[in-house]
């Protein structure tokens, strides 16, 4: 580390230097706060540690969002870690901001029945905000539903923050019923707070109140809504977009807060450390794909693009620059001349790139769809990595898909069409591996090359039809290299109705292939 | 060593004053020439400042990266020097090179001199040229120091740029050792096009500048386009918000949103309805199946989603 400069440390962090007691309590968190964040899987260094023992001076700590930004700079190297460090941060440092902003509130000690029985906290907490907003604050104990659920209409309308963190309090109270001492993440809370709120509901009664074109006072007075105040009744479809969008961003800011309020609680009523285990969000990259939830999905899907691209380029300077090909020796003999006839300097022929061809042929039942997309999209991605790219599904019939691919500008589109048109249920909807094979064969058998590496995606659960492994074997034959990609952990090969013994036997290699991580090492190492 | 040019010195380079004094104020300070930060900007670079670090400013094209960087020379009045990076970029592009037909002259002038003299005079600073890096610890005034899109250069070059990273010092090996005489401002601009080397990262301090949020981004425009009302330049704002939203290729940037809203202002549009948004949107957007989808969801109310 650099020694820092010097000159500049009394000026730091008014207030914050000087307490050695405080200051050693606060590297402390900090080191947990950093194991946790490796316990998630962000890499963070020595250096980086220091680093952020650094900012700690220069960075007012009452100042949460610019400390988190701060640390962040210092500690998280990679966007896609971003989310996981969010997380951790929350966890780790509301302890601290509430034990600082607790002075003021009745309950003084953080009493933990009081913190999860709802009510209280909520009056507490409206004072601390200090903005006290009437409706907040004093309306706390005894709240209606009907009386929140205007409240929540409002806040919503006007967009004011502190409003909606009163609203986000009182319905966590409410509504999250939450309960001390159990060892959970908070999304069952946080799910049954929304759904009492019922925010699509009250996203259309928002737009339909805007679009009455009554009550849009309010609209005028939060300052963002400029643009639309005019139109009186009808709205063009545009306006009703824009209108729509802006509360959509509204309820989204609600969500996060709600979600904020549970997390505080948690950490209050069992400690950040216990919690950070439960809420601890993998990285994208190493999300099971098979087991993903919606959210995890929308942030593969998202991760995947970046990921191609950078998969492409590397593949692409590997080849420039990897391999030089065989002796020129024509150009060799030129080139000797202006040395007198020695060839000190060889030539060589510019290398040709080997790129191989490849077949997908992927599972898209239920229980492995996801894998199948994410890695036919990103085989298609870096089609340009390869000579040749075809691709099959099939459940228990096979259909082509490559044609889906060839016009879509976007592989995401061509993914959709797959899942909208391919032929490829043959009886009743259920894998059949061994039929679908087959009938690959068949088909198409006579178009592999001996410069063919065939891909087979699934599971290998066959619902107990016959396996006929000796297709499998038919295909190596033919071709270069048969790999098997499995979805599921290894531990779980050959239970229940899974074969993939029986396929594998055929192939070149069965490698598991869980998160994107795996699959990018996989055809990374195939191109 | 012989020369003991400006640039040579013993020990870590003495940081300078502060440039900022707190985080508000490299805030306002960028507001005044019209690069609006938001706190997480202000905070890096006023760490960058403090802890005497380089930044790594990752982020999709065109939200204003180089922008930042240029604006902060501009705040601090210090010179800024960029090195454009791209492939194949070496030592003697980066770095320093010896001005070869010079010291060839210099030999050819001297024919009868000793030939450890004339060694030692040949390989002196008169007979460098200094490139970026070495031009920019060299530079006696404050200098803020810009190397774009760092991703481009391989993996190998890279380690070029460590040591003058963590240690603001190019060794020379005819030479010697040149120390920064202040130190830098440094920032590393990304595109993400690759994976940056550990060693690379763990040096620098962090940013990743993403696409403002409305209230920013009225900002900006309304900062950046001449002649611009609010009105118009928030139905902008959220019109690029809502077609961000949508999943395209390639979401429009900042610096084409400001596009968009300059040709606006000179058609003279008041306010936007659906056909102009339509007419215009080639001007966010640069894929046909893009303006199509949001051509299309713009239009039908987006009740659909």
């Amino acid at each position: 580390m650099a020694p820092g400069p010097d000159g500049a440390d009394p000026a730091a962090g008014p207030g914050v230097a000087g307490e050695a007691s405080e200051g050693s309590a606060m590297l402390a968190v900090l080191g947990r706060f950093i194991g946790e964040l490796r316990a998630a899987g962000i890499p963070v260094s020595m250096t980086e540690h220091l680093d952020a023992v650094e900012v700690l001076r220069h960075v007012p700590l009452e100042d949460r969002p610019a400390l988190k930004s701060a640390l962040g700079a210092a500690l998280v190297k990679s966007s896609s870690h971003w989310r996981a460090y969010e997380t951790a941060f929350e966890v780790y440092f509301a302890l601290r901001g509430d034990r600082y902003g607790i002075d003021g509130e009745p309950e003084g000690e953080p009493g933990r029945d009081d913190e999860a029985g709802g009510g209280a906290a909520g009056v507490g907490d409206g004072g601390r905000t200090g903005r006290g907003r009437g409706s907040g604050g004093g309306g706390g104990q005894g709240m209606t539903a009907e009386e929140l659920a205007a409240m929540l209409l409002s806040a919503l309308t006007s967009g004011d923050d502190s409003m909606m963190a009163a609203v986000a309090r009182q319905a966590v109270a409410r509504y999250a019923g939450m309960e001390p001492g159990r060892p959970v993440g908070g999304t069952y809370y946080l799910y049954r707070t929304l759904r009492n709120l019922d925010l699509d509901a009250v996203l259309e009664q928002l737009v339909a109140g805007r679009r009455s074109g009554g009550g849009d006072g309010s609209g005028g007075g939060d300052g963002s809504g400029g643009g639309d105040v005019e139109p009186p009744g009808q709205l063009t479809p545009l306006e009703d977009r824009l209108l729509r969008d802006e509360f959509r961003a509204r309820i989204e800011r609600l969500r996060r807060q709600i979600e904020d309020e549970i997390r505080r609680r948690l950490v209050a009523d069992r400690g950040s450390e216990a919690l950070a285990k439960s809420v601890r969000k993998p990285l994208p990259e190493d999300i099971d794909v098979m087991h993903a939830t919606r959210d995890e999905l929308v942030a593969l899907r998202r991760a995947l693009q970046p990921l191609s691209r950078k998969l492409a380029v590397r593949l692409a300077r590997k080849r420039r620059h990897g391999r030089r090909g065989p002796l020129d020796f024509r150009s060799t003999v030129r080139h000797s001349l202006s040395t007198g006839g020695v060839p000190v300097e060889p030539r060589f022929r510019y290398p040709r790139p080997a790129k191989p061809e490849i077949v997908v042929i992927a599972d898209i039942s239920g229980s492995v769809a996801s894998f199948a997309r994410f890695t036919l999209h990103l085989v298609h991605a870096i089609s340009s990595q390869f000579s040749k790219v075809r691709s099959f599904v099939f459940i228990d019939g096979i259909d082509e898909v490559t044609r889906f691919f060839e016009h879509a500008e976007d592989p995401a589109d061509a993914v959709h069409r797959i899942n909208t048109e391919a032929d490829v249920v043959w009886v009743d909807g259920h894998s059949d591996y061994g039929h679908a094979l087959t009938v690959f064969l068949e088909r198409w058998g006579d178009e592999l090359t001996p410069r063919t590496s065939v891909l087979l995606l699934g599971d290998a659960r066959n619902n107990y039809h016959a396996s006929q492994a000796w297709v499998v074997g038919e295909l190596a034959r033919r071709s270069r290299h048969v790999y098997w990609l499995n979805p599921e952990p290894r531990a779980y090969w050959n239970s229940g109705d899974s074969i993939v013994g029986e396929y594998g036997a055929h192939c070149e290699d069965v490698v598991e292939c869980r998160t994107l991580r795996q699959l990018e090492r996989f055809v990374g190492e195939l191109a | 060593m012989s020369a003991a040019g400006p640039g040579v010195t013993t020990g870590f380079p003495e940081a300078g004053p502060p440039r900022f004094g707190s985080i508000a104020e490299v805030r306002t300070g960028l507001a005044g020439i019209d690069y609006l930060a938001d706190e997480g900007i202000a905070g890096v670079v006023y760490l960058a400042d403090r802890l005497a670090k380089p930044v790594l400013v990752e982020g999709p094209a065109g939200t204003g990266k180089t922008e930042l960087a240029k604006s902060v020379a501009r705040l601090t009045g210090s010179r800024l020097i960029r090195l454009q990076c791209y492939e194949g970029l070496d030592e003697s592009k980066a770095l320093y090179e010896w001005n070869y037909k010079k010291q060839l002259l210099r030999i050819q002038a001297e024919g009868g001199r000793q030939w450890q003299d004339l060694e030692e005079d040949i390989f002196s600073e008169a007979f460098l040229l200094p490139r970026p890096l070495l031009e920019a610890i060299r530079s006696p005034d404050p200098v803020v120091l810009l190397i774009d899109e760092v991703d481009r250069v391989e993996l190998e070059t890279e380690a070029l740029l460590l040591e003058i990273l963590s240690e603001y010092q190019v060794s020379i090996p005819e030479l010697g050792t040149v120390r920064a005489t202040q130190i830098p401002l440094v920032f590393l601009t990304s595109n993400n096009t690759r994976e940056l080397s550990e060693a690379l990262k763990r040096r620098c301090l962090y940013l990743h500048l993403d696409y403002p949020d409305v209230e920013r981004e009225r900002a900006i425009v309304l900062a950046r386009v001449p002649g611009i009302g609010p009105d118009l330049a928030d139905q902008i704002a959220r019109i690029v918000r809502s077609i961000r939203s949508l999943e395209l290729k390639k979401s429009p940037s900042v610096s084409e949103t400001l596009d968009w809203a300059r040709t606006l202002v000179v058609l003279g549009v008041e306010s936007i309805d659906a056909d102009i948004a339509r007419d215009t949107l080639h001007i966010l957007l640069k894929y046909r199946t893009d303006i199509e989808r949001a051509a299309k969801e713009l239009a039908d109310g987006g009740t659909g989603t």
